[in-house]
């Protein structure tokens, strides 16, 4: 599955500034169906603005962004509602209606959008709770009574709420114990397996990079410098990809992957 | 939905059921209430896949529960046929159903009933305990700071000066102006019918110097600035702020509540002052406008009403001060986790300064008609 050449998403000369301050210049990115793509650079190097031109959280300034072979910039309302339900958003904190039960958030979409409602919906969103691992009881429950583990969980049940094709995670792990992220990263690697999900993943996180990711794209110097495997990155000849993936927290991560 | 659905059909072996088309979220509404319509006979049921052309988490919820509905009956269910990746699918449904907790039992309505009484009840004992114990936490801070005064915040209460009072005066200026052209207008229009429109003037001097001036000042205040003081102290406490506060150790009540405390008890009577002058002025205009009263036979009048009239007004100011700044400060520091709780807290912190406000200009009338003032 992971092995199909069809780009989902295809960014070409995309431009982001804000003010006078260029993020973007002329980045190309292509994201295959099936694999679980995530974006490393330093801070400021525009990764989540990124993940929200994607989405259409920010109209960037020049380029085209496809996705599923729709040119988003040129689509209408129709269109862009019709793929916005074929992805999934996971924000960093979650984003869940503090107003809502973790329930009541994951069944937004679908009630939003396929007016199901009643036994059926309480059926599907309890299945999305235990999907992500959260204890069936979670759904009762409101975000401020969760951990930060529990509520980065319930988002992603949202965010896989419409059985989306495309899931995007901003820095899923981050804020997680150790524990918490080695389980999240084995939840993300084995929904993207169980339901066949394209990954787009922002991330800072060495050892999610190792344990999930197939592929690796490195925002440097206003666009994407390389993107490839674990290993093309570490043969890659660049200052900022050699610190960052040589330093002692990739060596760390390494030595514990090999274990 | 075009071609999602079933098909069913009976032998004697058995019932056969043939979903077919697209099972997905979009669909999964109708194919529910008809599955549930369905109801197979004889010992066991087939489901066969093979015409199903495709299946996401909310079809496999579907059909996982239809099965489990025909097993319950007592019938043999099984799969047959389909493709690998709609039987991973069922499989994933099946693995991760857990049954859930059963809800707890209905209760007797009268029950629920006096639950929530009892409910409402507790959290309302609650709340006076904590706002009493909030009271307490004030009163001893205004010792801590009478002793060691250069550690109060004067910038602060400066600032809430200009917040509280200054930016206040359009408004309660013109409130007041037009109350005292009401009262005014309606007082002469009874007092004209028996030549006694003079009374008029202390028609005003009574109702305005003793009530109105002081109350509508003090429900303003309430309404912009005790809703601002549970706002403004709400987000920092949502945000962390306030812990943030306290692990710097600093006194979130020397910094916060205190300032807007003594702000307000400083600029509500002034408030209170000005508000009396305009609804004079409202009023005096008004009976030089249609009752021919002059400002000269005004002030005349005005002068020889009792001096209490004034007196018993502004006494009543820092009292309504006080009670607007610690309901508006206490409500902000009970703002919980929830988004939607800063506006829930805002809008209590309103009602009930006014409410307590409107409870202790009703006493003060009492304590004043008792000593006779």
């Amino acid at each position: 599955m992971s092995s199909a050449s069809e780009p989902v998403i295809r960014v070409r000369g995309l431009v982001n500034r804000f003010g006078a301050q260029i993020v973007h210049d002329g980045l190309d990115l292509d994201v295959y169906r099936g694999e679980v793509l995530g974006i490393v650079g330093g801070s400021g190097t525009g990764k989540s603005v990124l993940l929200r031109s994607i989405v259409g959280l920010n109209r960037p300034a020049a380029g085209t962004i496809e996705v599923f072979g729709q040119d988003m910039g040129r689509a209408s309302a129709a269109q862009r509602e019709a793929i916005e339900q074929r992805w999934g958003v996971l924000f960093q904190d979650g984003a869940l209606f503090s107003s809502m039960t973790v329930a009541e958030n994951v069944g937004v979409p679908i009630r939003e959008h396929y007016g199901i409602s009643g036994g059926l919906l309480d059926k599907i969103t309890a299945l999305k709770v235990t999907l992500v691992g959260l204890p069936p009881d979670a759904g009762k429950k409101y975000p401020s009574e969760l951990s930060g583990g529990m509520r980065k969980r319930a988002g992603l049940a949202r965010a896989l709420a419409l059985d989306p094709e495309i899931v995007f995670l901003d820095e899923p792990t981050a804020g997680l114990d150790p524990i918490g992220a080695a389980a999240f990263d084995n939840l993300i690697r084995e929904l993207q397996r169980n339901l066949g999900l394209t990954v787009f993943m922002v991330t800072h996180d060495l050892d999610t990079l190792i344990a999930t990711c197939d592929r690796i794209a490195v925002l440097a110097e206003r666009k994407v410098i390389v993107t490839g495997t674990y290993q093309d990155m570490m043969a890659f000849d660049h200052p900022w990809v050699r610190e960052y993936f040589h330093g002692p927290r990739a060596r760390a991560a390494l030595a514990t992957a090999a274990e | 939905m075009p071609g999602a659905g079933f098909t069913q059909a009976e032998s004697a072996e058995g019932f056969r059921v043939r979903p077919e088309g697209r099972w997905t979220v979009a669909s999964v509404a109708e194919i529910n209430a008809a599955i549930r319509r369905l109801k197979p006979r004889g010992p066991k049921v087939d489901v066969e896949l093979d015409d199903l052309e495709s299946l996401d988490t909310a079809g496999a919820v579907v059909l996982y529960h239809a099965m489990r509905r025909w097993r319950k009956a007592g019938l043999a269910c099984q799969v047959v046929g389909g493709r690998e990746s709609h039987l991973d699918l069922l499989r994933l449904v099946t693995a991760n159903e857990k049954d859930l907790a059963p809800p707890p039992p209905e209760r007797h309505p009268a029950v629920a009933v006096l639950e929530r009484i009892g409910a409402a009840t507790a959290a309302a004992a609650e709340e006076a305990r904590t706002f009493v114990s909030f009271i307490g936490l004030v009163v001893e801070r205004v010792f801590r700071i009478a002793s060691t005064p250069w550690r109060f915040r004067w910038t602060a209460m400066v600032h809430h000066m200009e917040q509280t009072g200054l930016n206040a005066l359009p408004i309660i200026g013109l409130v007041s102006f037009l109350i005292g052209v009401v009262m005014a207008y309606q007082g002469a229009v009874q007092l004209r019918s028996f030549g006694a429109q003079i009374y008029t003037v202390d028609l005003l001097a009574v109702s305005i110097l003793r009530e109105f001036g002081v109350l509508l000042t003090a429900i303003i205040v309430a309404g912009r600035s005790g809703s601002a003081f549970t706002a403004e102290i709400g987000a920092m406490k949502f945000r962390e702020e306030i812990d943030a506060m306290r692990v710097l150790g600093i006194n979130p009540v020397d910094a916060l509540v205190l300032p807007r405390m003594i702000a307000l008890l400083l600029t509500l009577p002034v408030l209170a002052f000005f508000a009396n002058v305009m609804g004079l002025l409202g009023g005096g205009l008004l009976c030089w406008a249609t009752l021919d009263i002059s400002p000269d036979v005004f002030i005349d009048r005005l002068s020889v009403t009792k001096p209490w009239h004034y007196y018993t007004g502004l006494i009543k100011a820092p009292c309504f001060a006080i009670i607007i700044a610690l309901v508006g400060c206490h409500e902000g520091f009970q703002v919980s986790g929830r988004a939607e709780s800063v506006g829930r807290m805002t809008t209590k912190s309103v009602v009930e300064s006014i409410f307590l406000v409107i409870i202790v200009d009703a006493g003060f009338s009492i304590l004043f008609n008792v000593v006779g003032v």
